[in-house]
């Protein structure tokens, strides 16, 4: 297949202000540009520096289908390495995480040594490569860092490739979503905790982070779990305190007002959040003596300040999104154009009551687990779309709602909550990485 | 309490028979085995001390299997538009514990799971734990515990109940 490589044309025609062909969702070949090219342009998340606390531990995740180490090493300061020895290729660690002995990595294959920023230390019976070309190859640099590495207040970020926007200037004031979840913690400081739910979708990853500022289908989509719930807790007198479990369901299930009102605000380069105004996680219960200790932090009106800013979903497009309000995070990981490992990872507010991880983790029990009812639902959702596009007689996927005229002036700014603006700012987006460092057509030979 | 202290053969029998009320989907009849502070649960971790300080696949309180069994009834659980079956295949059940005095038991079996919908099959394996409890003359479950072997690693939909 090569109908769409180093022909940005052919990928722009895919599309449109209000709509797009159902190559995105479906073709192998842009599923394999989106990898090269897409996730290579753009700021992809790595994952949380709290999870690499010492010198030496590591992380290993995946980037763009890519094996990588994530690590602290000996200055304090966090790396992100392929997972590639310099000789061979093998991949260094396989363990998800651990420590990194003698402040080295050591090649389970041939014994190369590496120090943690990633340069080679030693190679059992060096004198084999002596008058060879070794010194002058590839192979001595050592591991192949990734030089593009951006922390935001803990969250690590890459971009794979040198082309693409600086990390600022991509993520711009979006950025403003990671600082409220930061907030939230009278120490100003997050801690991965609770455990990683690894939830696995036969659907692409586009319908996944699509749907994280789809307003128009909870009610429908969630009928079923959130709306039994709401069932189930009906006719008990209105000042009975509600399970958790039930005020994290009921506005699942609200009307078509309440999630257009909450309003969704549009940044460039894909990202976006809806919740503006408020959001499903406005009406929780306050917790314990939490709301004393952000006083004592902040000052009343600061804490104020910040607990009343309670957003919804948060893209940080492509990998990457975000529910400051409840200190959980979903990360996409593209494996095929029809499927996709979906991780959740949650977070301990340092110096909050316990209480609020119990919180956290109840959530992403409900809501992101394989196990979880309204999970079930959505990706039954994603896959029908993965199925149904397959259909011969339209092959374009409608992002109509709302649209006007005046967005071909720019996206960024605030719209209803159930408008479709913010995938049309995905699209914008993709477009825009996917091209950005293919050739013209032109080149082509 | 004067209820009679429960033979080994009644207790295998109910964790038999638990599994077969899951896998014959009578979810109303499994419900009514739960005592008002059960707890049914599936750990994300090995070892894992508490479901309230780490994250689970299931943790769930009477109200929550409530919601499940009643989902599973609205004719708009879209993900069950061609329903899911499973089978349990256990093994022989080995009982712990066991105090004729208080009526409190608890039990262990490895099983095999299998959860199908269409044309897709889904297999897992662990060990389940039932704590039982005497509550008027009948065995009830305090505690569910299913221990997957691959509790960690990237899973589809699991859509009944292991």
């Amino acid at each position: 297949m090569n109908r769409y490589r180093d022909d940005p044309e052919a990928v722009r025609a895919l599309v449109h202000e209000d709509c797009v062909h159902r190559d995105v969702y479906l073709s192998p070949e842009i599923f394999e540009l989106e990898m090269r090219h897409l996730w290579r342009n753009t700021w992809i998340y790595v994952g949380h520096d709290s999870q690499v606390p010492n010198a030496g531990d590591y992380y290993t995740t995946e980037l763009a289908r890519q094996p990588v180490i994530m690590l602290r090493d000996v200055e304090g300061a966090v790396r992100v390495l392929m997972n590639r020895c310099a000789h061979k290729g093998a991949s260094l660690l396989s363990a998800r995480e651990g420590h990194c002995e003698g402040g080295l990595l050591r090649c389970p294959y041939h014994g190369w040594t590496y120090r943690l920023d990633g340069s080679i230390r030693t190679i059992p019976i060096k004198s084999g490569y002596e008058g060879t070309g070794l010194a002058a190859s590839s192979a001595a640099a050592g591991i192949v860092p990734v030089r593009n590495v951006a922390i935001h207040r803990g969250f690590v970020f890459a971009r794979l490739s040198e082309t693409g926007p600086g990390f600022h200037e991509y993520f711009g004031d979006a950025l403003s979503s990671i600082d409220n979840m930061v907030d939230r913690s009278p120490l100003g400081r997050l801690e991965v905790a609770g455990g990683t739910l690894r939830y696995l979708h036969d659907s692409n990853w586009k319908m996944f982070v699509e749907n994280l500022n789809d307003t128009m289908h909870p009610m429908v989509s969630h009928e079923s779990a959130a709306g039994t719930a709401k069932k189930l807790w009906a006719g008990r007198p209105a000042d009975e305190p509600k399970p958790m479990a039930i005020e994290q369901f009921l506005p699942f299930v609200n009307g078509y007002e309440f999630f257009d009102k909450m309003g969704v605000r549009i940044y460039d380069n894909g990202h976006s959040y809806t919740g503006v105004r408020y959001s499903i996680h406005s009406a929780y219960s306050a917790i314990g003596d939490y709301e004393r200790l952000m006083d004592q932090a902040y000052g009343a009106e600061r804490a104020r300040e910040i607990l009343g800013e309670v957003r919804h979903n948060t893209v940080y497009y492509p990998s990457l999104t975000i529910k400051g309000a409840i200190q959980a995070i979903r990360v996409a990981r593209p494996i095929a154009p029809d499927r996709t490992l979906l991780e959740s990872w949650t977070f301990r507010l340092a110096g909050a009551p316990d209480s609020l991880l119990q919180r956290t983790l109840l959530y992403t029990r409900l809501i992101n687990a394989p196990t979880s009812i309204v999970g079930h639902d959505d990706q039954h959702n994603y896959h029908a779309i993965q199925e149904g596009l397959a259909t011969d007689g339209n092959e374009w996927v409608s992002l109509h709602r709302n649209h006007t005229g005046a967005e071909a002036e720019g996206l960024a700014g605030d719209y209803n909550g159930l408008s479709e603006v913010s995938m049309r700012g995905q699209y914008r987006a993709w477009a825009r990485f996917m091209t950005l460092d293919m050739p013209p057509a032109s080149a082509r030979s | 309490m004067t209820d009679a202290p429960a033979t080994a053969a009644e207790l295998e029998r109910f964790v038999y028979d638990e599994a077969r009320l899951i896998d014959e989907k009578r979810f109303d009849e499994w419900y009514e085995l739960f005592t008002d502070d059960a707890r049914y649960w599936m750990p994300l971790t090995r070892g894992q001390p508490d479901g309230e300080n780490h994250t689970s696949l299931f943790y769930e309180d009477k109200l929550l299997l409530k919601v499940r069994i009643e989902r599973l009834k609205n004719p708009r659980s879209f993900s069950q538009h061609q329903p899911s079956w499973c089978q349990h295949v256990l093994q022989r059940p080995v009982i712990e514990e066991g105090d004729a005095g208080t009526g409190r038991y608890r039990l262990r079996t490895p099983f095999v799971y299998v959860e199908s919908r269409m044309d897709t099959q889904l297999v897992l394996a662990g060990v389940v734990s039932h704590r039982l409890r005497r509550e008027s003359g009948a065995l009830r479950i305090e505690l569910k515990k299913v221990e997957l072997t691959n509790c960690d690693a990237a899973l589809p939909s699991i859509q009944l109940f292991p």
